[in-house]
């Protein structure tokens, strides 16, 4: 029971991370992916949320009744999504843009919720903070991860720079609904792959 | 009981300290993101209508109060004579308010174009709006004090296939630009004057 901030911090980033370990809040995850900036930024911003969101469940878990327990979370959660948007939109417009609707559709991310329920609420702070951090990296890794595939083939550049040259003819198929799925489901396949015991 | 009365005081408590913290930050990021949007959607909406006026119509601007919002005004300068304005305007979109620039000649009453500015439409569908100018490009030489409407509406308006509603949100905004402009041509005529 009683693990080490590493311990928890480290879990996020194999063990259990998020997109591919838990699969769980995969609307963000095939949605904006199409680059890997979209995929840091959106993933950046379900971090800040998640460690905020931990840590203020964590300080108030033996205050917030059980009944209305999720109730209180989510107002948590989204007053903290709020704040992401409100800075988003001052600091880093044109990221804000791009990422659009799905900034406001981190308060239904299930990661976010299912950490504060699962985690948060029945660990003291310093834990909380070591899971909320780790889940938050290995989500933007994932992201990142993801969303680098579907850039390379989708349209022939990493990171906004082109890697093939421009003969290369991307596959618009990648950065497409359709493609996001299929690199989530090749991602997954890889993983369990190795992650098979 | 008693736990009912706690139930009840713990979430009052937790929403007004939200409630507080967020209308705290949003007053004080208001003007930030105000500049941001100036900078990215309205500016390049405003020079892609305004496009070829000798003036800087982001430099140049003025505010109008109507009834108790203040409108901000953008001054397009053509053959030496500043006849041409941009405003903003809102329409209901799918996902939230969608915002459009709109430039009207005042001298014939005619929009010389459109761009949206803000929205919050689904990616790849009411997002074309602002994305594929091919949309807007239809609103150009509308009277302006025309009801502007979508094709199955018995307007004029070729909708984008897949994003009916935005596309009525885009007509619904120039409509009421439409509104706004007629209300306040005399005071755009006045201030225009101070930029000539």
């Amino acid at each position: 029971m009683a693990k080490s901030f590493t311990q928890e911090f480290v879990k996020g980033l194999w063990e259990e991370i998020p997109p591919f370990r838990l699969v769980l809040g995969l609307c963000p995850v095939l949605g904006v992916t199409t680059t890997m900036e979209n995929g840091i930024g959106m993933g950046l911003a379900t971090t800040f949320v998640l460690l905020c969101s931990n840590v203020l469940v964590s300080l108030l878990r033996n205050i917030i009744p059980s009944k209305v327990r999720i109730a209180c979370f989510i107002i948590i959660i989204a007053t903290f999504v709020i704040v992401v948007e409100l800075l988003m939109q001052a600091y880093t417009y044109p990221l804000f843009l791009k990422l659009g609707v799905f900034i406001p559709l981190i308060v239904v991310n299930c990661v976010v919720l299912g950490r504060a329920e699962a985690f948060a609420s029945k660990n003291s702070l310093l834990p909380s903070i070591a899971d909320g951090l780790g889940i938050g990296i290995g989500f933007t890794l994932s992201l990142a991860a993801l969303g680098a595939l579907r850039e390379i083939l989708g349209t022939g550049t990493f990171y906004g720079a082109m890697v093939f040259g421009p003969f290369f003819k991307p596959f618009t198929f990648m950065v497409q609904a359709p493609g996001a799925f299929v690199c989530l489901g090749l991602m997954l396949c890889v993983m369990n792959l190795f992650g098979s015991k | 009981m008693r736990e009912l009365i706690k139930m009840v005081i713990v979430l009052t408590i937790l929403s007004a300290f939200s409630g507080g913290l967020l209308a705290g930050l949003r007053i004080s990021t208001a003007a930030q993101i105000e500049n941001q949007q100036l900078k990215f959607v309205k500016g390049p909406a405003i020079k892609a209508i305004l496009e070829g006026a000798a003036n800087d119509p982001i430099v140049d601007r003025f505010k109008v109060t109507d009834g108790d919002i203040d409108r901000s005004f953008f001054v397009g300068k053509f053959n030496g004579k500043a006849n041409t304005v941009a405003f903003e305007s809102f329409g209901k979109g799918y996902g939230g308010e969608v915002g459009l620039m709109v430039g009207v000649d005042l001298d014939n009453d005619k929009i010389i174009g459109v761009g949206v500015t803000t929205h919050s439409e689904t990616p790849g569908l009411g997002a074309q709006a602002k994305d594929d100018p091919t949309f807007v490009s239809q609103f150009k030489g509308f009277a302006i004090v025309e009801p502007v409407k979508v094709t199955t509406d018995g307007g004029k308006i070729n909708a984008m296939s897949g994003a009916t509603i935005t596309s009525r949100a885009v007509c619904s905004a120039a409509t009421d630009a439409g509104q706004i402009y007629q209300k306040l041509k005399p005071q755009l005529a006045e201030k225009l004057k101070e930029f000539e």
